[in-house]
């Protein structure tokens, strides 16, 4: 094949070239290219552009809080799911507000061709089909620093960034069984050959797995034996930017039905032929979406599984089966999902399959997702040990603006784990030894109540703003409602009713005990029982408001206590956060330092005094050493060091 | 850049002369405040001017016309302020007069009135950040805290009793798993319900509060950690070792039969009097043994003595020293060693300078003369040991009093957490709450038993509960 590689060929020079159009590539080309720079972005096929491979949903627990944020910075993803969704359901609505989730159904293959039409009409973004086989770089201050790629044709596209989103599809393989294909998903061609140029750069590549479920024909399932999954009455877009009422439209159901004891059996005693228990499989696969086999291993005391029918689109028979993905054979699949309810006479369209891929320890990057080794070399998505569209949208969306940030010679958007879900995946993916993909978990945010869905535009809208993917008009319209809530706040807190008759009796209807002396409205608000739709009825001088203020009120007031803890601890962490380490600095040169923390710190290298306590085998005693030794090295008059651009 | 406000016993703990306790943070004046006041049982404090001593009582904070009834100590107070003291921040100094163990209540006191137990070496490195020390100190103080932070870990790990590790490991395992479970089902809303969780997290927090308070009532008697002198109660079999630990509990503890070598094993107690703590050891009698078991429990008599602050050793006074003697003295000449001759309501044959004489005239050994079984002499034996610890002689294990403290903070902060989640059960807050406060009582139990948290959570999460897709 080498042979065949032409030398001379086109040249092109652009700002910044985009490896891979799935969620990560979408979001990323999408930033570039809005901040004013020429970009490119490369895919190996312009028809899987934001291609779904797996379940054909966007959002659930903790996702959905990522994909509202992706829109609060400007990101594309929520806008093109209201566009997209065909059913919508908002998750743990009896639960705190802090775990409230959006999940929307989406009509896979509209989902893609909306993508790619905005991609096509976005100035300054060139779509182009090709694989990249070669990073270009040059030394530059000692460092290396990237200057293009390489395409399979021989053209050559200088830049001064560099955005690798290369998903699942570098020396991919796929395994039913005992056959394998060496494809990326859906049958698409995998990308063989960067590997090796980033290998030759020095970055340390890993092999990880993921799986996906079975497809079946709708028509030869019988609905009649599930139970109906129907969506929300009142559908809450994702978008910030999206009208409510475009959103309200007819939606199409799900189903649910459950695996059984002769399920189980079928996978028990053909064990032997999925390639993961035969050790054929070498990548390391999610523990949180285990497939059907490994359910039935790990948790032999379930006597069921749940397993849910959900559409593929309107316009495709073609139904996912969610909560069966497998690598077992196609004989054995077929039998397997046979003996569930109402997949007797079903028919397969696609086989389950696993998918090994190439990946990097996410380590090696800083927190703007940018290559500590390799100056204008950024990374997103599944390429980082992720897994999800969603986390793969936010890590994106967050390299494409620290790329145009780079080129702009601006600061970096560095999100951290107060403020977003997006600073907590990219610490955990950067600081944490991930040896499975990592999906976004709302167990992993410590300071979740701050970080709710309904109010990632509060929390993050500014931040777009200044980076300048949010337009003029949209953060005026957040400063109005930012004001608003702020009032009304105020007036319920200063405003108080007397224990007269009329409260009383209120109180009294709604279950709540009676007033002693005069209380606020805010301190009425507190009790579970009281909503502030409720206290309409006491609180005559009410203004209407627009219900995403009056929802910030509710939660700010109710949940007072416990934010203001939050808040408190959130205070000791930014102390630690805001404590840059130099990028110069000697670890070996603190003698103080256990050995063990000093070689992780070497190896790590991280930015912030906070980023090193995070780090597994440095311990407190280490940090005060090192707090101690920054200290020191500021008063000896170090000329304040390169801090990079961190 | 501190905001809290640490306090620690800031003297060595040798004797029970003065002890200072030190409160340094921009809440220290007000923390002592309110557990200090002067002889008219007025809160003085916050009205005294830099570099003032001020004389009064510890008493219980919120102690108002009663405060006289809840004085703990007579003490002196020092106070420096900010930027006038070692730390550069405000600072009150409480000198103590009650010995060790009121130390001990009074710095329970000011932690429980807002203070936090300071990290080793916390002092220094406040002096140090806020711009006390030069330069050239800076290696110096990087060292005390390596070096006190080591230390102060491994004499955690190694007083924290095998029991009581134990039950605090289940508590966390537990409360690691209800964790989970409620994580798992947030993440998973579809797969896993809480429907009436409520009720059975709350018959669950009941049952770790119970726990947990029994652990402070336990820390609050030494049992929780062995502090206090180390002291090994030696001698040959049957001379009434086990009868002597007996007399000093009160209780028939040690079982004692006329059979030599009964005690098999070491019995490990804590006795407080007079306000020294002796961590006592019975050994089993040292001999030459041909049972396996018997020598077991002889051999590890061996390695305790070698560590003991003080021996006692026991000898019948009825019958004359033999071999045996002189092997165990041949163990411990090099220790302070009180000699008792035993059974005084006996015949007794042996004498004060034939034990002398047997131990070489070692000039500091003392002898004295009980009859454990019958209660006669103990007295005397106590002031024996009251008198070499207040003349230096032998000297309580800091380490362990200031694990014990720092345990005890721990184990109070985790009750608190508990108490919050039970809280928030009972004002029927969204179960998403509950974690909030179920994994601070988590992490703060986790610093007994020197466990991070790390990625628990998420790992107890899928290896427990069956997720999705």
């Amino acid at each position: 094949m080498k042979g065949m590689i032409m030398v001379t060929g086109i040249r092109e020079q652009v700002d910044v070239c985009v490896v891979g159009a799935g969620h990560a590539g979408c979001e990323a080309a999408l930033a570039c290219a809005r901040l004013g720079f020429e970009t490119v972005v490369f895919t190996v096929s312009v028809d899987s552009i934001a291609l779904m491979p797996c379940n054909p949903n966007i959002g659930g627990s903790s996702k959905g809080h990522l994909v509202r944020e992706v829109d609060a910075l400007g990101g594309e993803m929520g806008k093109n799911i209201d566009k997209t969704f065909i059913q919508s359901k908002m998750l743990n609505v009896s639960k705190g507000p802090a775990v409230h989730s959006l999940r929307a159904q989406a009509d896979k293959a509209d989902y893609t061709r909306e993508m790619r039409t905005v991609l096509e009409n976005q100035e300054h973004l060139t779509i182009k089909q090709a694989e990249v086989c070669e990073l270009l770089w040059t030394w530059e201050d000692g460092k290396k620093r990237v200057t293009g790629v390489k395409t399979f044709t021989g053209a050559v596209y200088g830049c001064g960034a560099v955005i690798l989103c290369t998903g699942t599809y570098l020396k991919a393989r796929c395994l039913c069984g005992e056959s394998i294909t060496y494809t990326g998903p859906n049958g698409l061609q995998a990308a063989n050959h960067l590997t090796a140029s980033l290998e030759r750069m020095g970055i340390e590549l890993r092999r990880f797995k993921t799986g996906t479920p079975a497809r079946m024909d709708g028509r030869s399932i019988d609905y009649s034996k599930m139970e109906e999954q129907l969506g929300d009455e009142r559908v809450i877009p994702f978008s910030f930017s999206t009208d409510p009422e475009s959103v309200q439209k007819h939606q199409i159901s799900c189903w649910l039905t459950y695996t059984n004891e002769q399920t189980h059996e079928i996978i028990r005693d053909n064990l032997d032929r999925s390639p993961i228990y035969a050790g054929i499989i070498e990548g390391t696969g999610p523990r949180y979406c285990p497939s059907i086999e490994d359910k039935v291993v790990k948790f032999a005391d379930k006597d069921r599984h749940q397993v849910f029918i959900e559409p593929e689109g309107l316009h495709t028979n073609e139904m996912y089966v969610g909560g069966m993905s497998s690598s077992l054979p196609e004989d054995v699949q077929l039998a397997m999902y046979r003996t569930v309810p109402g997949l007797e006479n079903c028919k397969i369209v696609r086989n389950a399959y696993a998918i090994e891929y190439d990946c990097i320890n996410a380590r090696q990057l800083y927190p703007s997702l940018e290559f500590k080794e390799v100056k204008g070399l950024f990374s997103g998505g599944q390429f980082n040990g992720s897994s999800g569209y969603e986390e793969a949208a936010a890590q994106g969306l967050i390299a494409g603006i620290n790329a145009a940030m780079l080129l702009s010679g601006r600061e970096p958007l560095i999100l951290d784990r107060s403020e977003s879900y997006i600073g907590v995946l990219i610490d955990d993916l950067v600081t944490k030894d991930n040896r499975e993909p990592y999906r976004m978990m709302t167990s992993r945010a410590e300071y979740r109540l701050l970080l709710r869905q309904d109010n990632a535009d509060l929390r993050l809208r500014k931040k777009g703003y200044e980076v300048g993917l949010i337009s003029e008009e949209e953060y005026r319209r957040l400063l109005v409602k930012e004001e608003s809530i702020k009032r009304e706040i105020q007036r319920l807190k200063s405003c108080t009713v007397g224990a007269n008759q009329n409260i009383q009796g209120f109180l009294q209807a709604h279950g709540s005990s009676g007033l002693k002396t005069a209380a606020s409205l805010a301190e009425l608000l507190c009790r579970p029982e009281l909503s502030y739709t409720l206290l309409a009825q006491v609180d005559p001088d009410r203004k209407p408001l627009p219900e995403d203020v009056t929802k910030q009120v509710e939660i700010e007031i109710k949940y007072e206590g416990y934010i203001l803890r939050q808040l408190r601890q959130v205070e000791q962490y930014k102390k630690m956060e805001s404590k840059k380490i130099p990028l110069d600095i000697d670890y070996d040169e603190i003698s103080s330092l256990r050995l063990e923390a000093r070689q992780k710190l070497k190896e790590f290298r991280p930015v912030s005094v906070g980023q090193a306590s995070r780090i597994s085998g440095v311990s407190p005693a280490d940090i005060s050493v090192l707090l101690i030794y920054l200290e020191h090295r500021n008063r000896s008059g170090f000329h304040h060091p390169d801090l990079g651009a961190y | 850049m501190h905001t809290d406000t640490i306090a620690a016993i800031a003297t060595a703990l040798s004797n029970a002369g003065i002890g200072i306790i030190r409160v340094s943070g921009p809440e220290a004046i007000s923390v002592v405040d309110s557990v200090f006041c002067n002889k008219f049982g007025r809160r003085i404090l916050s009205e005294k001017s830099s570099h003032t001593v001020s004389h009064g009582y510890i008493v219980e904070p919120g102690s108002g016309s009663d405060w006289k009834k809840s004085i703990l100590d007579e003490v002196m107070v020092v106070l420096m302020k900010a930027p006038h003291s070692y730390t550069m921040e405000d600072t009150v100094e409480i000198n103590c007069h009650g010995g060790v163990l009121l130390l001990q209540k009074v710095l329970q006191l000011v932690l429980r009135s807002g203070a936090r137990l300071a990290q080793p070496g916390e002092f220094t490195k406040r002096a140090f950040l806020n711009g006390r020390m030069d330069l050239s100190q800076a290696e110096a103080v990087m060292d005390v805290i390596h070096s006190q932070s080591e230390m102060s870990l491994s004499s955690s790990m190694e007083q924290l009793t095998g029991r009581l590790a134990a039950v605090i490991r289940n508590i966390r395992e537990q409360i690691l798993y209800e964790l989970a479970f409620i994580e798992s089902a947030l993440d998973d809303p579809e797969h896993i319900s809480l429907d009436g969780y409520e009720e059975k997290l709350y018959e669950k927090c009941n049952i770790f509060l119970d726990r947990i308070e029994k652990l402070i009532d336990s820390a609050e008697d030494g049992r929780l950690i062995r502090e206090g002198i180390r002291t090994v109660i030696l001698g040959r079999p049957n001379a009434g070792k086990s009868s002597l630990l007996n007399a000093f509990l009160g209780e028939e503890r040690a079982i004692v039969t006329q059979v030599p070598g009964t005690t098999r094993d070491i019995l490990q107690e804590t006795v407080s009097f007079r306000g020294i703590t002796l961590h006592m050891v019975d050994t089993a009698g040292i001999r030459r043994t041909e049972d396996v078991v018997e020598q077991i429990g002889v051999d590890k008599a061996r390695q305790y003595a070698e560590k003991a602050d003080l021996i006692l050793f026991v000898i019948d006074g009825s019958e004359l020293p033999d071999e045996r003697e002189r092997e165990i003295i041949s163990l411990i000449e090099h220790k302070q060693v009180i000699a008792i001759i035993n059974k005084s309501d006996l015949p007794v044959i042996v004498s004060d300078e034939e034990i002398k004489r047997l131990f070489s005239d070692k000039k500091d050994l003392k002898i004295v003369r009980i009859s454990a079984s019958e209660g006669i002499g103990l007295e005397q034996l106590e002031r024996q040991i009251e008198e070499l610890f207040f003349s230096g002689v032998i000297k309580e294990n800091r380490e362990a009093v200031i694990t014990n403290i720092r345990h005890r903070e721990a184990l109070e902060n985790a009750h608190k957490s508990l108490l919050l989640v039970r809280q928030s059960i009972e004002s029927h807050m969204p179960e998403d709450f509950y974690s909030i406060d179920l994994m601070a009582s988590y992490t703060s139990l986790g610093t007994i038993v020197g466990e991070q948290v790390e990625d628990d959570l998420v790992e107890e999460i899928f290896s427990k509960f069956c997720m999705g897709k």
